[in-house]
C-alpha cells in the first residue's frame, strides 16, 4: 500500500501479486471466451444440421398475422419489424400507465400506514401483505377471468355515466379532434414555460426573503389557465365521440380491451404494494427530530412534510423505486399469458412462424435491456440531483 | 386581622384514560373531525362490502363436489371444485395411484426447509441432510428403483414442482451469487467486468425471456445428440436468474464492511481467500440474510412463470385441472383463490421469518 518504498519490482514470478492477477484474468478470459465459442459453434452446427435459417432478414417479410390491438393501424401484410414495433409500443403503453398509477396508489398506501386512523392503517397493511404475497402471474390470470367471465356481456354492459364496462372491455368517450384542441395544446406550451419561470422566481424570492410561496398550486393554475385560454380562443369545442350500445356490441368512443385492463390492473395493484413499502421505509428513515425541528420553526404540518420530511425521504426512496419501475416493466412481459400483444407475445408468434428462436429472443432481450438501461440512466440523473450535496 | 380561612382549590379533573379499549378508540378512530370522518367512510364501505364477501364465500357457498348444485341460482362460491379437483391441482399430472410419493417427497423437502430456518439446526451436518433429502426426493419422484415405477419429469407437477424449483434454485444460486459478488468487487478488471456484465444483463431482462431461452435455445447450444431434460434446463435458467439478484444483495453486504476489517486482516498476513472466509463473509452474510430471504420469496413466486413454458407447477396444474373439464370450467375463480391462498401461506410465513431474522441480526448491534 505504501507508494514510496520498497521500489516496485516488476518480476515475472508467481510471488508477484500483479503477475498472479494477470494470470487469473487470462485464464478467466480464455475460459469464458472458450465457453462462448463452444456455444456459438454448437448453435451454428445445430442450425446447419436442422436446416434452420438464420439472420434478421425475416424482419422485412410480411408478418401474416393480425394483432388484436395497436396504437396505429396494423394488418397482416405489413412486415415483421412493424409487428415488433407494435409490440414495443403496447409494452411501453401498459408500462408507462402502470408506473404512473402504481406510483400514485403506492404513495397513498405508504403514507396511509402512518395515518392516525387505525382503520386506514390496518387496511393499508392488509392490502400490502395480501397483494405482495401472491404471484403477479396469478393475479393477472385472476383479473383476466374476472374481466372476461364475471362481467356482463356487451349487450347489457354496466353503464357508469358515459363509460361502459362489459366483457368487451371499457368504452369511454373521446373528444372529436378539431382545431380547438390544437389551440388548447398550443396554450399548454406557453403555460408550461410560464409556470417554470414562476417557479424559478418563487424559489429566488424564497431564498432572498424566506417567504414561502405556493410552489405546486400556482404553477398548476398557470398551466390549466393557459390551456383553457387556448381552448376558449379555439372556439371551445365540446364535441365528444360518445360510446353507445349497438345491437351486438358497444360502438364508437375509445375502448380498452379486457386484456389490456387485466395487465394494467394486475401490474398496478401488485407493484403498488411494493411501492407502498418503499415509501413507508423512506419516511421512517427520516429521524423524528427533523419533524420536531420543523414544528419548532413554526412550519405547518403540510409545510413540514413538503419542505423537511419529503426531500430527505426521497433520497432513500428513489433507488428502490427505480427498481420497482423496472420490475413493473419486466413483469409486463407476463402479458403473454393472457394474450395481450406485448413484445414477448409478438416475438413468440414470430418465433413459431419463422422458427428463428435466437433472433426473436435476442430482440426481446434487447428491447428490455435498453428500456432498463434507459430508465436506470434517467433515474440516476434524478437521484444525483436529489442526493445530498456535500462539500 | 381576619383569620385566613382555608379555601380548598377545586379538584383537578381525573386524568384522561390513556389505556383500555375506550381510550384506544378515542385516540385511533375518533381523535378529531378528520379522523372521525375517515372512520365513518372506511367503516361504512367495510360494513357494506364484508357481509357481501362473506355471503359469497361462506354462507351461500356450495361445498360439495356437485357441479349441478353449484350452478343453481343464488349460490355463491363453489368450493366443490376444490373438493373434486384438489389432487390434480396439487400434484398435477402425476399418476393418480402414485400420488403418495410426491406427498411424502414434498413433506420431506418442506420439513427440511422449515428446519433449515431454525437456529438449533444450524449445524455442520445440515448440508449433508440436504443432500440426503434431495436424493430421497428424486428417488421418490422419479422411481425406477426399489420397486417404484418410473415417472418421467414431464408428468411431475403441482406443489412438489413449485417447492423443488424454488428451493433447488436457491441452494444452487447461492455459491454462484457469492462468487459473482466477490468478483464484482475484485481488483482484477477482467473478472470485475465479466461479473458486472453478467449481473446487469440478467437483471435487465425479464425472467420469461430467460425461460424461453432455456426451453427454445438451450437445445441449440448443446453438442449434437446431447439431450437434456426440460426440467433441468428451466432449473438452470431460474438458478442463473436468481444468482444475479442474490449477487447484488450480497454485494450490498460486502460494501457495508468497513475497510479497516480488510486492512486488519492484511496486517495479520491473511491471504485473499482467508480474509474473505474468516473476516469479511461472516460479517457480510449475517447482514444480508433478510435480503436473501426476500429473493427466495420472489423466486418462489416466480416459479409460477414456468407454466408459460409448459411445466405444470401449481398455477399450470390448476389451469390443467379446470380447462380440461367443461363441467367445472366456470369455477376457475374459486380454483385461483385456492392456489392464491397456498402461495400466500408460504410467502407470508417466509416474510414473517425474514422479519424475525432481521431482528435477530440487529440484536447484536443493540447495546
Amino acid at each position: 500500500m505504501n507508494s514510496k518504498n520498497p521500489p516496485k519490482k516488476n518480476n515475472w514470478s508467481w510471488r508477484s501479486q500483479a503477475f498472479r492477477g494477470l494470470i487469473y484474468q487470462v485464464i478467466a478470459i480464455l475460459a469464458i471466451g472458450g465457453f462462448v465459442w463452444f456455444l456459438a459453434h454448437n448453435t451454428l452446427l445445430n442450425m446447419r444440421v436442422r436446416g434452420i435459417q438464420s439472420g434478421f432478414d425475416f424482419l422485412k417479410q410480411a408478418a401474416g398475422f393480425d394483432i388484436g390491438e395497436s396504437l396505429y393501424p396494423f394488418d397482416s401484410a405489413q412486415p415483421y419489424w412493424q409487428a415488433f414495433l407494435v409490440g414495443v409500443t403496447n409494452t411501453l403503453r401498459v408500462a408507462v400507465l402502470g408506473i404512473i398509477l402504481a406510483t400514485v396508489l403506492g404513495t397513498l398506501l405508504g403514507v396511509g400506514r402512518f395515518s392516525r386512523n387505525a382503520l386506514v392503517r390496518g387496511l393499508c397493511l392488509v392490502y400490502v401483505e395480501f397483494f405482495r404475497n401472491i404471484p403477479v402471474l396469478l393475479q393477472l390470470l385472476m383479473w383476466y377471468v374476472i374481466l372476461t367471465e364475471v362481467l356482463p356481456a356487451a349487450t347489457d354492459a354496466w353503464v357508469l355515466g358515459p363509460f361502459f364496462l362489459s366483457k368487451g372491455g371499457l368504452n369511454y368517450p373521446i373528444p372529436v379532434w378539431s382545431t380547438g384542441q390544437l389551440w388548447a395544446a398550443s396554450g399548454l406550451i406557453p403555460g408550461l414555460a410560464l409556470a417554470w419561470v414562476y417557479r424559478r422566481w418563487a424559489k429566488r424570492q424564497f431564498e432572498a426573503s424566506g417567504q414561502v410561496r405556493s410552489m405546486v398550486w400556482m404553477p398548476m393554475v398557470i398551466v390549466v389557465a393557459a390551456s383553457l385560454l387556448g381552448w376558449l380562443l379555439g372556439g371551445a369545442p365540446t364535441a365528444l365521440n360518445r360510446p353507445f350500445k349497438g345491437d351486438f356490441s358497444i360502438e364508437n368512443g375509445g375502448a380498452l380491451t379486457p386484456e389490456f385492463l387485466a395487465v394494467l390492473l394486475g401490474l398496478t395493484l401488485y407493484t403498488a404494494s411494493f411501492i407502498a413499502e418503499v415509501v413507508r421505509g423512506g419516511i421512517q428513515s427520516v429521524p423524528l427530530g427533523q419533524s420536531e425541528a420543523g414544528a419548532a420553526l413554526g412550519l405547518s404540518r403540510h409545510q413540514e412534510m413538503r419542505l423537511v420530511m419529503l426531500p430527505q425521504a426521497l433520497r432513500v426512496i428513489i433507488p428502490p423505486l427505480t427498481n420497482q419501475y423496472l420490475n413493473l416493466t419486466k413483469n409486463s412481459s407476463l402479458a403473454v399469458a393472457i394474450g395481450y400483444p406485448d413484445v414477448v407475445s409478438i416475438a413468440n408468434t414470430a418465433l413459431n412462424q419463422t422458427g428463428r428462436a435466437v433472433e426473436c429472443i435476442s430482440l426481446v432481450m434487447l428491447v428490455y435491456l435498453s428500456t432498463s438501461l434507459g430508465t436506470a440512466v434517467l433515474m440516476n440523473w434524478y437521484n444525483s440531483r436529489s442526493a445530498i450535496k456535500e462539500r | 386581622m381576619t383569620a385566613t380561612i382555608f379555601q380548598p382549590i377545586a379538584a383537578r379533573p381525573a386524568p384522561v384514560d390513556t389505556e383500555g379499549p375506550v381510550a384506544w378508540v378515542k385516540a385511533n378512530l375518533l381523535a378529531d373531525w378528520k379522523t372521525t370522518l375517515a372512520t365513518l367512510i372506511v367503516g361504512g364501505v367495510l360494513l357494506w362490502l364484508v357481509p357481501q364477501i362473506l355471503n359469497w364465500a361462506v354462507f351461500k357457498a356450495a361445498w360439495l363436489p356437485n357441479y349441478e348444485a353449484c350452478r343453481a341460482p343464488g349460490v355463491g362460491a363453489c368450493w366443490g371444485v376444490i373438493a373434486e379437483k384438489y389432487r390434480v391441482i396439487i400434484f398435477g399430472r402425476y399418476p393418480f395411484e402414485e400420488q403418495w410419493r410426491p406427498l411424502i417427497a414434498t413433506v420431506l423437502l418442506t420439513g427440511l426447509l422449515v428446519a433449515s430456518c431454525m437456529r438449533m439446526f444450524w449445524k455442520t451436518w445440515l448440508p449433508l441432510l440436504w443432500l440426503v433429502v434431495l436424493a430421497a426426493f428424486f428417488t421418490l419422484m422419479y422411481g425406477n428403483t426399489l420397486g417404484l415405477t418410473q415417472v418421467d419429469t414431464d408428468r411431475w407437477g403441482g406443489l412438489p414442482l413449485t417447492i423443488l424449483l424454488a428451493s433447488l434454485s436457491l441452494v444452487m444460486s447461492f455459491p454462484i451469487a457469492l462468487l459473482v459478488a466477490l468478483g464484482r468487487r475484485s481488483s482484477l478488471p477482467a473478472i470485475r467486468s465479466f461479473c458486472t456484465i453478467y449481473v446487469e444483463l440478467i437483471r435487465g431482462v425479464p425472467l420469461i425471456s430467460v425461460l424461453f431461452m432455456a426451453s427454445f435455445m438451450f437445445p441449440l447450444f448443446m453438442p449434437q445428440g446431447f439431450k437434456i431434460d426440460v426440467l433441468i434446463r428451466v432449473l438452470v435458467g431460474i438458478t442463473l436468474f436468481a444468482a444475479a439478484y442474490s449477487a447484488e444483495v450480497i454485494r450490498g453486504g460486502l460494501q457495508a464492511i468497513p475497510k479497516g476489517q480488510v486492512e486488519a486482516a492484511a496486517t495479520l498476513g491473511l491471504s485473499y481467500w482467508q480474509t474473505q472466509r474468516k473476516i469479511v463473509l461472516p460479517q457480510a452474510l449475517a447482514m444480508v440474510v433478510p435480503g436473501i430471504m426476500n429473493n427466495f420469496i420472489s423466486t418462489f413466486k416466480d416459479t409460477s412463470l414456468v407454466t408459460i413454458v409448459s411445466l405444470y407447477e401449481l398455477t399450470g396444474a390448476m389451469s390443467l385441472a379446470l380447462n380440461s373439464d367443461s363441467n367445472w370450467r366456470p369455477f376457475t375463480i374459486e380454483g385461483y383463490i385456492f392456489i392464491a391462498l397456498i402461495y400466500f401461506v408460504f410467502c407470508f410465513s417466509m416474510s414473517r421469518y425474514s422479519h424475525w431474522v432481521e431482528k435477530q441480526v440487529n440484536k447484536s448491534k443493540l447495546r
